[in-house]
């Protein structure tokens, strides 16, 4: 048994929860794979078991702190189809996109200014200590500033939408119960031109990045896969609601206008024995070949268009880089990721001036369903909820596939390809080396805590195994 | 003067914090800002610098007699993730980027009960909140330059 050999190192996390990266080596030294490990166990799904309906979409709010608006507003839709209503009024449905833009417009920032910057500003090789969010804020304050004010804003159109920061109450089962004020829209009317500003920018410095380092975006965790979002009837990129899209790695459809509520005849989940989180496939393609991504890169990979000006602009440069076809690379989710948030920026700008928003029919009513599905498009990527209600009105089932469960295979396969092009063969495992690991889990931005929700926390980890199974070396959090 | 409450109302007394934010609100105090959030978050520093004094109200596992007021110092944030930004961190954010010179302070609640998914605070945490309040109001009456004189 070779002897283990502990290193501990700055948090090397970065990423939203926690979890552990394994990797394996064979009898040459060369990597023969390597894992994300989501090892922490998974409880929401019973917890909500015998909740009544109305409370679903405010308890679902727990499962994180980070993007409790998504599932407060999936769990909102499926509450709409069991209560018999397929149409909210115009207010509810526009309040909740409101909402929902904002919480698209605070996670991207959070992630693109704050998480990842460091890596794509100092690059993936410098030492820990020049390469975090202390460094950026010493040479590029301003760029820091504005990440803080842009989450600001997301935040700020939470709280008026939701009602409150925590627990928010906005939506509910049939439609939501506030509109919104003219003080609270003139509020934020007079920051939509700086925010404009910004998201330009924003698109600008991920764009460039990724144009100016093409060769490392096309090595770096680039691969082929299938897509998966919603989209509109017209095929334009949509956010809160619409039907699910699957397309291949050459752009051909493999399923296209799917109605939420008939997902199931169309994706499985499959269990593996080493992770809590399950990995979802599409049916037709079978659990080998049928992954597929979700997310900022898959919207853009699916979506005909974009109904706003800009980011439709940006959306056309963004295809055009790769002659049209899906692009493959993990480093241009951070490219995608900005131009939703400029897209998020212009669709707030424009509901902000229709007069349905200061409406009073909030609710609809209907027959009563058994059954209801609610899928949106998380910052993350595309999130179900499915839900099943007994004659009380009491929660008999509920299945959750949350965005980062979506992207299980598509980092694990990152995660190796990184591992086979920067460790394979190495004497020592540098620092450096180890956070290209992180970069390519981190491009994803995945909420390890949402996909497993777990009681305790552990940290990221990153382990090195020989042929005969022996750990070589570990890195933990300090 | 700001107080931000923060911390988890479904885990128990994690959410004293939130719950001395509900607290106050209801009393409807001049002069008090207030915010609540399950965690901190980096937009909490442009809210700082505009306010003379921010209280940090947080839960505490530490066994104490009463709540604890202390005076807090800013730390640069080594890694940045928002399940993971304290108080210190929010306020060098503030310093740093928005030119904030808001004097900060955290007050620990102590709690008895963490590790349960139950919304509501133990009998021994609501005793600890009503002191918060009080400590709080305390606070709030003392003239300058004894305001915010820590425990």
């Amino acid at each position: 048994m070779p002897k283990t050999r502990v290193v501990e190192i700055e948090p090397v996390t970065r990423v939203e929860g926690h979890g552990r990266i394994t990797v394996h080596l064979d009898e040459q030294n060369q990597v023969d794979e390597a894992r994300l490990h989501i090892v922490e166990f998974r409880g929401f799904e019973r917890f909500i078991l015998g909740r009544p309906l109305w409370e679903v979409p405010v308890v679902v709010q727990r499962l994180c702190g980070i993007c409790p608006v998504s599932h407060h507003l999936a769990a909102a839709k499926a509450m709409d189809r069991i209560m018999g209503v397929r149409k909210i009024p115009p207010t509810a449905e526009k309040m909740r996109r409101l909402m929902h833009y904002g919480q698209m417009i605070q996670s991207h920032v959070l992630h693109f200014f704050h998480l990842c910057s460091p890596d794509l500003l100092f690059g993936f090789d410098a030492p820990a200590a020049e390469r975090n969010i202390f460094r950026v804020i010493e040479t590029n304050p301003e760029l820091a500033r504005q990440g803080v004010l842009m989450r600001k804003f997301g935040q700020r159109l939470i709280e008026v939408t939701a009602g409150k920061k925590i627990h928010g109450t906005g939506a509910v089962p049939g439609g939501i119960n506030k509109n919104l004020s003219i003080g609270e829209r003139d509020g934020l009317l007079a920051e939509l031109p700086q925010m404009l500003q910004w998201a330009r920018g924003a698109v600008q410095i991920a764009q460039d990045y990724v144009t100016e380092h093409r060769a490392l975006a096309e090595s770096f965790a680039s691969f082929n896969s299938s897509h998966l979002s919603l989209v509109r009837e017209d095929g334009a990129l949509e956010l809160y609601d619409g039907q699910l899209r699957a397309i291949d790695a050459s752009g051909n459809i493999i399923f296209d206008q799917v109605d939420n509520q008939d997902f199931n005849d169309y994706l499985m989940e499959e269990v593996r024995p080493w992770s809590y989180m399950k990995f979802p496939f599409i049916k037709r393609r079978g659990p080998i070949d049928g992954w597929y991504r979700v997310g900022p890169l898959s919207r853009l990979n699916c979506a005909g268009f974009i109904d706003t000006p800009e980011a439709d602009q940006a959306h056309q440069a963004f295809k055009a880089f790769t002659g049209g076809q899906p692009n493959p690379m993990s480093l241009a989710y951070h490219w995608a990721r900005m131009i939703e948030v400029l897209h998020c920026v212009e669709k707030v700008e424009r509901l902000l001036h229709d007069p349905d928003l200061q409406g009073t029919d909030l609710i609809a009513q209907g027959e009563r369903q058994e059954e209801g599905i609610g899928i949106i498009e998380a910052p993350r990527g595309t999130l179900f909820h499915h839900y099943k209600v007994d004659e009380q009105g009491l929660v008999t089932f509920c299945n959750l596939i949350v965005s980062t469960t979506n992207n299980n295979e598509a980092m694990n396969r990152a995660v190796t390809q990184v591992a086979k092009s920067h460790l394979s063969g190495q004497a020592k495992i540098s620092e450096a080396m180890l956070n290209h690991l992180e970069v390519a889990v981190r491009a994803y931005d995945p909420c390890l805590s949402c996909a497993t929700h777990a009681l305790g926390q552990m940290p990221l980890a990153v382990e090195l195994y020989d042929a005969a199974g022996g750990l070589v070396e570990q890195r933990v959090k300090a | 003067m700001l107080l931000i409450g923060y911390g988890n109302p479904g885990r128990g007394d994690d959410g004293l914090g939130p719950a001395l934010v509900e607290r106050l609100k209801a009393m409807d105090l001049p002069g008090l800002s207030l915010d609540a959030d399950y965690q901190l978050t980096p937009e909490m520093a442009a809210d700082l610098a505009a306010h003379a004094q921010v209280v940090f109200a947080d839960a505490s596992r530490e066994p104490l007699p009463r709540p604890k007021l202390s005076p807090l110092q800013p730390r640069p944030p080594a890694s940045f993730s928002s399940h993971g930004l304290q108080p210190a961190e929010v306020l060098y954010l503030a310093q740093r980027l928005f030119g904030a010179s808001t004097q900060a302070f955290v007050l620990a609640i102590p709690g008895r009960e963490f590790d349960v998914f139950r919304e509501g605070l133990s009998a021994p945490a609501r005793h600890q909140l009503q002191l918060a309040v009080e400590r709080v109001l305390r606070m709030l009456s003392e003239p300058e330059p004894d305001k915010g004189r820590a425990d």
